[in-house]
């Protein structure tokens, strides 16, 4: 082994000017903000840092929706060597928080005044104990219904407000020629669909106790059952070619009017945006069917990880000071389609569909019904959020499993990933 | 061994035939994605969409490749893939070179030297090869922050050799084996000790398993994506990394062609060492490795 | 670095020293081969033998987003029974892992034949045949998942030849979308197996052949009888090298279907991957882990056991 370890040494001290830990006042973000438009409206974020003179060290990592990225975090985590902020999000901030890896960012909330800034249910994901560790970027939604209005002239429909239009519609839709609904056969992307057909059916009321409180008696009710079977005759609108098709390959087809629907989050919208579309006129956003009373939300955020070094935790209080700076909340949610994630900004440079999200947020905000996204990770942790994602890609994709059976496993899934 | 068939009968030459056929259509199977490939690439993003996977492309044109080199995003940088080209390298040739090193003298030790308990050795270090990486993920995460090398080079080129000498041991000791014993006991018997042996009787004919070694690990090790994305750091991400930030990006127009030109990039190097070494790696392998 | 020392040493001893060394029990050069071994022994046993062992504690603990050690006894074991994921994952590791050795060997063995025939342009056919293993499924699974894809593949091309009825979806159907994983993984590595046993068929004497030929044997028959039993230990390597690629078979999922439809292309690796690192639970993802090595282990010491002994004694 000796001879080993001399090695391994010598190679360690010809490596160490090149490890990697952020250096005086720099800070080392880990991220999956990798497309051309994310990246563009990122680096608004990171000119600021630079005019402040700070630095900014770009760890981005793609894939999965974070997955890839958050591995490499539990696995930076474990050297002991965590970047400086890391985009991580709802619950799972409480769990990086309960290991003790989060910093303080309570000095920048006062003087910045985020108690009044961000709304109440914004904040609270951002506090682990009391503390804030994170900060927000945006808020999405993500029961949108996105449709191109020449495939529903050509099939003489409306846009749906209940489920049971969205199913009409798609019939006429499916005999003019189109695909009614466009979807990815990808495990979140049916959760996707499954929360906002369970939202729309159900109402928020319910949504809550199922998918956010985890109630056996909800998960395996008949109420369950009935958003099962709604969610199965979803796929009666479905094409064959959807397995393992990505989200926007799904929205390409709406833009080019294949499809009539898509259920997506509001992300999809910056792929209208980059197609030369505009909202309203070529193409339409509303609520999905049955959910204008509701906003199911996800919120990305930088979590800070604790530092000891001086300089760095200046850059790091700064960042978080940062992201909520007007000129890049503006930037980066014009180029994601999402809402800021303070309310008070000027919305004129955003489109109708943003507005009317905003008007949205806060309206349900005060009346009810904004509700956390469980299949995006803000409502419950990421074993039981598996498990549900077992139970409902399983069942949508199974044409023998009844409903029934479905709802049962639910009520175990719910119980069975908690230990 | 080869079997040359008379070429004059009409039956020989309808085997012939056949045999080029099968020989031909087995081809094309395996040339199809990379046909695939290299059409995308040099298509403009409009005929895409529109055409056919294999309708050849109307308009070729280069700019994919030149996109995905120098300006595609990979991150908040967008300078292509090709800066992580170096960094791949730097990883690659050190871990090579230090595991093919290994790799021989454990396979001239476990062979020329065998003692009592050499063939347990030998199977100990065998079961390596069979650990999924995503196992050993955090334990090594947890040791390389030990070492002090967490997300540096350093770490990622000792990850690769501990993980890649079960293989270069077992292509040396499989090759060695079929080295005759009588040169290096007559060379015992003139007093030349363990190195001089292996400089001068078991080195100078290992050029064919060292090329087998060499091409296996460079493959390995520039493909590999877990290790080089867990354990690296912003500045030393290898190009596997880069290509996945480019290619598994979930928001905003993929760019087929960028992604296919930056995958054909990334897959150039081993490529041509496949293509330039093939030949000498199925000769590396007739001379011995794949005697069990 | 140590290891130059007594390099240095002996390349200096006279030559008496030498033969007195050869004795077995003689000074430094008797230890030296243990110790130019030791280091990598040190490291099999620390980085392979030590993790599993750490991975078997784990898998006692409840540990959730990172390794905590609240021990749990066997819980995560009896969880991973009641799994329907996990039954899923370990049947298709037999499904693919036993299609994927068996076809690639028999592709492999039957294209090196065939190459052996002295053909024109083999050399390129070779390497048409080979390239495939120098590329992963990070580059090539956006174009599989492609040509898998019905409205975009390789069925969308064939009826456009104008044979309508033609279908191959299996990637949409559940209980077929594992057979897509095995063609991909089939065209990855069998190229591989070809050259492997070429390289077996260039290293037989051509006598024995010449000799069957004289007996009037028909060419299959050789091939099958005298040829075939020579090439035991090219099926030994390409066994070994087979059985370590579908065990650690994870890209190809992750590029081709990411698992999917429903879970129906689980496998143990992404399993475990999921469990451990998307889910937060690595003692659930540590127990499957424990699972997978000694499923590994189950097939592979007999396996080897009788391999090698059967050489020993033959």
């Amino acid at each position: 082994m000796s001879t080993f370890k001399k090695t391994t040494l010598a190679l360690a001290l010809a490596g160490a000017a090149l490890a990697s830990t952020a250096q005086a006042n720099e800070v080392e973000v880990l991220h999956w903000w990798t497309s051309g438009g994310e990246a563009r409206a990122a680096n608004v974020l990171k000119d600021l840092m630079e005019s402040e003179g700070y630095g900014w060290q770009d760890f981005a990592v793609a894939g999965g929706g974070g997955e890839t990225a958050m591995t490499v975090l539990k696995s930076r985590a474990m050297s002991g060597n965590p970047p400086s902020a890391a985009q991580i999000k709802g619950p799972e901030i409480q769990e990086w928080g309960e290991l003790g890896l989060l910093g303080d960012l309570n000095g920048v909330a006062d003087a910045e005044g985020w108690d009044e800034l961000l709304p109440e249910v914004v904040a609270d994901i951002m506090r682990y104990d009391g503390q804030y560790v994170a900060v927000p970027v945006n808020v999405h939604r993500v029961n949108w219904l996105w449709a191109n209005p020449e495939v529903l002239e050509a099939a003489g429909v409306e846009m749906p407000t209940t489920l049971d239009e969205l199913f009409e519609a798609g019939e006429a839709i499916r005999e003019a020629g189109f695909v009614p609904l466009a979807h990815g056969g990808q495990a979140w992307q049916d959760a996707t669909v499954f929360e906002s057909v369970l939202l729309g059916g159900q109402g928020s009321e319910f949504y809550q106790q199922a998918l956010v409180d985890l109630d056996p008696e909800a998960l395996g009710g008949e109420q369950m059952i009935d958003a099962l079977e709604d969610f199965k005759r979803t796929r009666e609108l479905m094409d064959e070619g959807m397995p393992g098709r990505d989200w926007n390959i799904a929205t390409v087809m709406v833009i080019e009017g294949v499809a009539g629907f898509q259920l997506m989050g509001d992300w999809a919208k910056g792929e209208f945006t980059a197609a030369g579309l505009t909202a309203g006129e070529d193409y339409l956003c509303a609520a999905a069917p049955g959910t204008e009373d509701a906003f199911t939300f996800n919120i990305d955020s930088l979590a800070m990880f604790r530092v000891t070094d001086d300089e760095e935790l200046e850059a790091q209080q700064a960042l978080a000071r940062l992201v909520l700076e007007p000129t890049f909340q503006e930037a980066f949610n014009l180029a994601k389609g999402s809402i800021p994630a303070r309310p008070d900004l000027d919305m004129s440079e955003f489109d109708s569909c943003a507005q009317q999200s905003l008007a949205d947020f806060q309206r349900t905000a005060e009346e009810g019904g904004l509700v956390p996204s469980m299949a995006h990770g803000m409502a419950v942790r990421a074993d039981v959020q598996g498990a549900i994602f077992d139970v409902v890609t399983n069942y949508f994709n199974d044409a023998d499993m009844p409903a029934e059976e479905a709802a049962e496993r639910m009520v175990s899934a719910a119980e069975a990933a908690s230990f | 061994m080869a079997n040359v068939i008379r070429r004059q009968t009409p039956a020989a030459r309808l085997f012939r035939g056949l045999l080029y056929g099968v020989l031909i259509l087995a081809a094309l199977f395996y040339i199809l994605p990379l046909v695939v490939m290299l059409m995308t690439s040099v298509k403009p993003l409009s005929e895409i969409s529109a055409g056919s996977l294999l309708s050849l492309p109307q308009n070729p044109t280069l700019t994919p490749w030149t996109k995905a080199w120098g300006e595609a995003c990979t991150g908040m940088r967008c300078e292509g893939v090709g800066g992580y080209f170096w960094n791949s390298f730097a990883i690659v040739i050190p871990a090579v070179l230090i595991s093919t090193t290994i790799g021989a003298l454990n396979g001239y030790a476990l062979t020329k030297w065998r003692f009592k308990g050499s063939e347990l050795v030998f199977a100990l270090m065998l079961f390596g090869c069979f650990i999924p990486f995503q196992v050993v993920l955090l334990p090594m995460a947890q040791t390389l922050g030990w070492l002090g090398i967490s997300s540096s080079r350093a770490g990622l080129i000792l990850v690769h050799v501990v993980f890649g000498i079960a293989f270069t041991t077992l292509f040396f000791r499989n090759f060695y084996v079929g080295i005759p014993n009588e040169l290096v006991s007559a060379a015992k018997l003139d007093g030349a000790g363990f190195f001089r042996i292996f400089w001068r009787i078991l080195l100078p004919v290992s050029a064919p398993i060292i090329v087998v070694s060499v091409i296996w690990q460079f493959t390995q090790i520039w493909n590999d994506f877990l290790f080089g994305v867990a354990f690296s750091a912003h500045n030393t991400q290898p190009v596997t990394v880069a290509l996945n930030n480019l290619v598994n990006t979930s928001t905003g127009v993929r760019e087929y062609n960028v992604d296919m030109a930056a995958a054909m990039i990334a897959a150039l190097p081993t490529l041509v060492v496949y293509v330039l070494a093939g030949k000498y790696f199925v000769r590396g392998l007739t001379a011995g490795s794949v005697k069990g | 670095m140590r290891d130059s020392l007594p390099m240095k040493n002996t390349s200096a001893t006279p030559l008496g020293a030498g033969a007195k060394r050869s004795t077995p029990s003689g000074g430094l050069q008797a230890w030296l081969p243990r110790l130019v071994l030791a280091p990598s022994v040190a490291i099999s046993l620390f980085f392979v033998y030590g993790f599993m062992l750490w991975t078997f504690v784990l898998s006692l603990t409840s540990s959730r987003m990172l390794p905590s050690y609240d021990f749990v006894g066997f819980g995560q074991y009896s969880r991973l029974m009641a799994n329907e994921r996990w039954w899923v994952a370990s049947t298709n590791l037999m499904i693919f892992g036993v299609l994927f050795v068996v076809i690639c060997l028999a592709i492999g063995s039957l294209l090196a034949i065939l190459l052996d025939q002295k053909i024109r342009q083999e050399g390129a056919l070779r390497t048409i045949y080979l390239y495939p293993m120098a590329l992963s499924f990070i580059v090539t699974g956006v174009v599989w998942k492609w040509l898998l894809n019905p409205q975009l593949g390789i069925q969308a091309m064939v009826q456009s030849w104008g044979f309508e009825s033609f279908r191959f979806d299996w990637i949409t159907d559940p209980d077929m979308a594992i057979y897509t994983l095995v063609i991909a993984a089939v065209w990855q590595a069998s190229g591989f197996v070809m050259a492997l046993f070429l390289a077996g068929l260039r290293g037989i004497d051509d006598s024995i052949v010449k000799a069957a030929q004289l007996d009037g044997a028909s060419l299959p028959r050789i091939y099958w009888r005298v040829v075939m039993p020579c090439l035991r230990p090219v099926v030994f390597s390409a066994v070994m090298i087979l059985a370590h690629i579908a065990i650690k078979s994870f890209d190809l999922v992750v590029a081709l279907t990411g698992g999917g439809p429903g879970y129906a292309t689980d496998l143990p690796a992404t399993f475990m991957y999921a469990h451990a690192f998307t889910r937060a639970q690595i003692g659930l993802g540590s127990a499957s882990a424990m699972l997978m090595l000694g499923g590994v282990l189950a097939i592979l010491i007999p396996y080897l056991y009788s391999e090698l002994r059967s050489r020993k004694h033959g």
